[in-house]
This record gives structure tokens, C-alpha cells and sequence, in this order.
């Protein structure tokens, strides 16, 4: 390393730019595979959006795990309450809902998803003191306790809204496709898209040009450095902690309307999806969430046109492949 | 002494509650007629023999796996298939055996291997991904598995319900191929679970439980933790897929809702954390109490749920509801957590040893 005179500007760290090419070279490697460009490019927006919802699902738990070394188990709860805490606005304003016109449509969605995510981040602040505080710095009992927290939620859903699949049509506006030339893409999916994209936006300023989120990133790096200057982490643990919960129960109403359905179970299978998006992407690291998020949804969808038994184990393959090749993740932010 | 390896209750009152507990398993055909307290005896074996096992990971390792139905899946589906493929006869109970037992083994050895790769707070997520697409695969290879159906098949002669060994005439109760198949169940759970009491004795389990408290330290040490850790995942997958042969001999039927499912595993959870965890007694203790409230406390709960419902009290009667049982259970699995962390065993130990309660381990 050569040294550095005193007026240099410091040193910007290395891109690492390897792990955006692979879901890059993944869908243009799909193209001769598929065969029909108009099907590629309708998979491709499918993994995208299915992708940017898994991100914003497990983006709040990256950040915890990346920060304060908690494992939530619960973290499927917070997207099932999200979905169902949208029913209460979205069923009885169905009539709004089923109107033509776009700006009704969102005048009814727009509550719905604030109320989904008021409620769940409020959740998430009573499981961390009730349930995660007691039980800081220890992995086995904060698995069991948020566990415990999961079943509870889950069965509270059961008894309040019953057993059974509520069904959850999408806006009247939001249905259908656009045409560009012979490649229909489902209006819903630009939609998630969209959405997806400026939850990332918005993480990556707020972790990279606030002082919050310089914070932050410190903690992820050397929590301990950080409480000796000074700073509460605590707190600001706990300011994370409630808006992954938030994010999640976004992500909850995303998938539901998604889905076009609600169920108490709904989130069993996301929260092994969100896992494999974490463990692959690397502990607290967005960037690796993201990318991780779409590689998951690329190979559920390009997996599910070319070979349908083989994608159901899929994510499995993923999650042993990525982690031979680096095994903290795709984006290495924390030492564990 | 020596057939507990040298590792007794140490409380007078856990030596009464497990000797009540064994002694009533033991004569349930004679002292609880009818077919519901002999499956509830039969599910308790079982569950004790699994619960121990998983225990051997979660309290002697402190390693937290959610793979373990997938093993418990294993045997249930080996031993049914062969049945249902080969017909009712020993040649097929013996290949399900021959081949359930080492396909575990080997699918423990790849996750442990394979979790050697990755930070150890992994390991949980890996085993439950892994598992679910297990879950999956079991539901998909419907020519095989036969799918969310699973497969129904028939049990040698011998171990038949219609099969009379003793006729009533003779000691005043029938003793059938249906009593043999549970004193079965009775004698290999409990051999299991006396095998897994020698296996944490040992030297190897004082391993296991230095890995617990320090990995580092047990490695500086000179210990091939690696070796250990897979080790034990092994010898725990066996014992589950045992228990899911087991199962799905006293069952007659293997599918995904009885062998694999996730509440499954849940369930095990519980009885582990209930019973006491890194104590083989308490899966005996967890078994027995979660068992006896999944069959009986259902019925109390429809009680008090229709009673909430005439008096016309909002929420309580879903909250009461039988189906809702789980929640209680929930509640009860956090509190002891938080308040009990040494379960009931460790309590009851705490107790006899004059010692305040937490102080375990």
C-alpha cells in the first residue's frame, strides 16, 4: 500500500461489481435457453418484481441481523399481520377499489398500505422489548423466543379473522397488462416494481449520505465502538428494528394483493425465501439483499418455465452455490 | 446406575413424575382401555425418543436445526413405502430399516459437512431451507410418496389388530398384534432414549457440551469440533428417522402432515424448551405434558370457548376455540423460556438442591 500525502483525497473503496454481473449474465443467458424474446421479457419483469417484493420483505431483517446480531424468527409474522391489517381499509372500500379510475384506486390503497405498515412497525416495537430485549446476545433463545412469537401471532390471526383464505382482488386500474409491441407486462408487476426500487433508493441514501445512516453502518461494523462515542445504539437498533417491521408489513400487503389472496400461513414459505435472500446476500448488506432478492426470484421464475420440478428446490441450489463461492455472502459486511 | 450411565434424575421428585409417567406408558393396555389412551401412550414413546434425540443437538450442542422432521420424515417414509411397495412382510420392514436409516445418516452428514462452510448462526436458516424443500420434494414425488395423500399400507400378520397372542378368556384382556406393536414402540423408544443418555455420558457428550459453552475454547483445546458437531447431527438423525419408523408402524400410514410437516417441528420445539433443555429426562417430561394437552386439553378448551360463547363475551370464544390450543402453548413456550430457562427439569433439579431457579447449567 503506498502512503497517502495530507492533502490527498481519501481513497474510494474498490466496487465490487462481480456479484451485480450474475443476475445480469443470468437473464442474458436465459435468452437463448427460453427461445421466445416476448416470454423472456415478461420472466424477466416477473423475477423482477417478485424480487424487489422479497427485498423489501427482508431488508429490515438484513439490518437487524447485520446490526444487532438478533435472529428473528418472527419476521414472517410482521408480513402476515401487514396483509392482514390491509384487508381492514381494502374490503370495505372494495367498491373504490373496483372503480376504473387509477386515482380512486390508490385513494383507497394509499390508507390501507400506510395503516398495514403503522401497524406492523408498532408490533415491531412491542416484540423487541417484550420479546428480543430480555434476550440479547444469545442466538439460541432469541430463535426459540421469536419462534414463540410467530406461533402466538400467527394463531392470534387465526382466531380473529378465522381459518379461512380471504380473497383480495386487485384494483380495477392495476389489473390486465400493458402491450409493448407482442410483450404483455402485467401493470401489478411495474407497480412492485416501482415500489421496490425506491424502498432501495431510499435505504441506500439513508444509510449512505445521512449521519443516521452513518451510524448505522458503523454499528454493523463495531457496535461497541460506537456506544463508547456516545451514541445511543439502543435506540437506533430499535428505530431499525421498527421499520424492517414496517417494510415487511409493506411487503405483506404487496404480496397479498400480489397473490389476490390473505391467509395466516402466507408467510411460511416467504420466510424461507427471506432467509435464503440474507444468508446469500450477507449479513447486513442491502446491496447484497438486493441482489440476492432478485437471484432468488430469477431462478423461481426462469426455473419454473424451463424445468417446473426442479424449481420447486431450486433456492437450495442457490443457497449452496453462492455461499462455496463466498462464504459470508455476496457482499461480506460484518465479520460473522 | 449403569443402565442410566451414571446419570440419575437427582431429584426425588423428577424420580417420582418419571417413574409415574413410564410406569403408566408401560401398562396403558392394561389400566387405559381403549384405542385413544393406548395412540396418546404410544405418540408420547414416540415423541419422547425424538424429542431426546433433537435434544442431543438443541441442549448438548446448543446447534439449532429445523431439519430434524425431514429425518423423522425419512424413516416414516422408508418404512412405508417398502411396506406398500413390497406387501405386508418382514422382508420389507427390514429393507425400509436397511434403507430409511443410512439415507439419513448420509443427508446429516452432507448438512453438517456442508454448514462447516458457512458462520455457525447459519446453520439454523440453512437446515430450514433445506427442509422445506424436502417438504416439497415429499409432496411433488406423488408416484413415490404418493404425494399430500401419503401412503397407507398394511403390517405383518403378526402385528395386527385382528392377530389375538393372548385371548381375554385367559388373563381377563386380549393381548394382540395391536398391543404387541405398542410394547414395540415402548421398548424401542426406550431403548433409544437409554442409548442417548449413554451417548451424553460419555466422553464424546463432554465434548459436545464444551462445544456448547465455548466452541473456541474446546477447539483450542485440541477437539476437532467439526468432527464432533457432525458427529452429533448424525447420531441425531438416526435416532429421529428410528422414531419416524416408529410412527409410522403404529400409524400405518406415512404423509406429510403426520412425518414432516412444520408444526412438527414446532412441536418438538416446545417439548424440548418445556421439558428442560440438555437434559435427556426432560424429553420424557416435554413428550408426555405437550402430548396429554394436545389430546385432552382440546376438550377442556371447546368447554370454556362454548361457555365464553353463552355469555356473549367478544373475541373469547375464538381465543378459546379447541383449534386455537396452539396459541396457549405459544404463550406458555416464550414464558418458559423467560422464566423457566432450565425447564421442568432443571426446576424440579433446582428444587430438590435447595438451589434459587435459573441458576442451572
Amino acid at each position: 500500500m503506498t502512503e497517502l500525502a495530507a492533502n490527498d483525497p481519501l481513497p474510494k473503496p474498490k466496487r465490487d461489481l462481480a456479484p451485480i454481473l450474475i443476475p445480469i449474465a443470468l437473464a442474458l443467458a436465459m435468452i437463448p435457453l427460453i427461445g421466445s424474446t416476448s416470454s423472456w421479457v415478461t420472466l424477466t419483469v416477473a423475477s423482477l418484481a417478485m424480487g424487489m417484493m422479497i427485498f423489501i420483505m427482508a431488508s429490515g431483517l438484513t439490518l437487524v441481523f447485520g446490526l444487532m446480531d438478533v435472529l428473528n424468527f418472527g419476521h414472517g409474522a410482521f408480513i402476515a399481520v401487514g396483509a392482514y391489517i390491509g384487508t381492514l381499509i381494502l374490503l370495505p372500500f372494495a367498491a373504490a377499489m373496483q372503480t376504473d379510475s387509477l386515482l380512486i384506486n390508490l385513494a383507497a390503497l394509499a390508507p390501507a398500505v400506510l395503516l398495514s405498515m403503522a401497524v406492523s412497525g408498532a408490533l415491531g416495537l412491542v416484540v423487541e422489548r417484550v420479546l428480543i430485549l430480555p434476550v440479547y446476545g444469545q442466538h439460541l433463545k432469541q430463535i426459540l423466543m421469536t419462534t414463540g412469537g410467530l406461533i402466538v401471532a400467527e394463531q392470534t390471526l387465526y382466531a380473529i379473522w378465522g381459518p379461512a383464505i380471504i380473497p383480495l382482488p386487485l384494483p380495477a386500474s392495476l389489473r390486465g397488462s400493458v402491450i409493448l409491441g407482442d410483450v404483455a407486462i402485467a401493470k401489478y408487476r411495474l407497480l412492485a416494481m416501482l415500489v421496490g426500487l425506491i424502498v432501495f433508493v431510499a435505504i441506500q441514501l439513508v444509510l449512505n449520505r445521512t449521519k443516521l445512516g452513518l451510524l448505522i453502518r458503523a454499528g454493523v461494523e463495531n457496535r461497541e465502538m460506537v456506544e463508547a462515542l456516545g451514541y445511543r445504539i439502543r435506540r437506533l437498533f430499535l428505530g431499525v428494528f421498527m421499520t424492517g417491521s414496517a417494510l415487511a408489513g409493506l411487503g405483506g400487503v404487496m404480496w397479498a394483493l400480489y397473490r389476490e389472496q390473505v391467509h395466516a400461513s402466507m408467510s411460511d414459505d416467504l420466510t424461507v425465501l427471506i432467509f435464503i435472500v440474507v444468508i446469500i446476500g450477507g449479513l447486513g448488506s442491502i446491496g447484497g439483499c438486493f441482489i440476492g432478492a432478485i437471484l432468488v426470484a430469477m431462478v423461481a421464475n426462469y426455473g419454473g418455465f424451463l424445468l417446473p420440478k426442479l424449481a420447486l428446490v431450486s433456492n437450495i441450489l442457490l443457497m449452496v452455490a453462492i455461499p462455496m463461492w463466498r462464504p459470508r455472502g455476496l457482499y461480506a459486511v460484518t465479520s460473522r | 446406575m449403569m443402565l442410566l450411565s451414571g446419570d440419575p434424575p437427582r431429584s426425588r421428585v423428577l424420580t417420582i413424575v418419571l417413574l409415574v409417567i413410564i410406569l403408566a406408558l408401560a401398562a396403558t393396555p392394561f389400566i387405559f382401555p381403549g384405542a385413544k389412551a393406548m395412540n396418546v401412550a404410544a405418540k408420547i414413546c414416540i415423541f419422547a425418543a425424538l424429542v431426546a434425540s433433537y435434544d442431543l443437538l438443541l441442549g448438548y450442542t446448543g446447534t439449532v436445526s429445523f431439519a430434524h422432521t425431514m429425518f423423522y420424515g425419512i424413516g416414516s417414509y422408508a418404512i412405508a413405502i417398502a411396506l406398500y411397495a413390497m406387501g405386508p412382510n418382514w422382508g420389507a420392514v427390514a429393507t425400509g430399516i436397511v434403507i430409511g436409516l443410512p439415507l439419513a445418516a448420509l443427508l446429516a452428514l452432507a448438512i453438517g459437512l456442508f454448514s462447516l462452510r458457512v458462520a455457525a448462526i447459519f446453520f439454523a436458516m440453512i437446515t430450514l431451507a433445506v427442509a422445506s424443500a424436502f417438504q416439497v420434494l415429499a409432496s411433488q414425488m406423488s408416484w413415490l410418496t404418493g404425494g399430500e395423500d401419503g401412503r397407507s399400507f398394511q403390517l405383518p400378520d403378526l402385528l395386527r389388530p385382528g392377530t389375538v397372542l393372548i385371548p381375554k378368556s385367559l388373563m381377563g384382556f386380549e393381548f394382540n398384534g395391536r398391543t404387541l406393536t405398542f410394547y414395540l414402540v415402548f421398548v424401542a423408544s426406550s431403548l433409544m432414549i437409554l442409548g442417548l443418555l449413554r451417548v451424553v455420558n460419555s466422553p464424546f457428550g463432554r465434548v459436545l457440551q464444551a462445544i456448547r459453552e465455548n466452541r473456541f475454547r474446546a477447539e483450542a483445546l485440541g477437539f476437532r469440533t467439526v468432527f464432533h458437531l457432525t458427529y452429533a447431527n448424525c447420531l441425531a438423525a438416526l435416532v429421529a428417522a428410528s422414531a419416524g419408523i416408529l410412527n409410522a408402524l403404529w400409524l400405518r400410514y406415512a404423509g406429510p402432515d403426520t412425518s414432516l410437516s412444520f408444526s412438527i417441528m414446532l412441536d418438538i420445539l416446545l417439548m424440548v424448551v418445556i421439558g428442560g433443555m440438555g437434559t435427556i429426562y426432560g424429553a420424557i417430561i416435554g413428550a408426555a405434558i405437550f402430548i396429554l394437552a394436545q389430546n385432552y386439553l382440546q376438550s377442556l378448551m371447546g368447554v370454556a370457548s362454548k361457555a365464553a360463547t353463552e355469555a356473549g363475551l367478544p373475541l373469547l370464544p375464538g381465543l378459546l376455540h379447541p383449534d386455537r390450543w396452539l396459541l396457549w402453548l405459544g404463550l406458555l413456550f416464550i414464558a418458559s423460556v423467560y422464566f423457566f430457562p432450565t425447564g421442568v427439569v432443571g426446576r424440579l433439579r433446582n428444587v430438590g438442591a435447595g438451589k434459587p431457579s435459573g441458576s442451572a447449567h
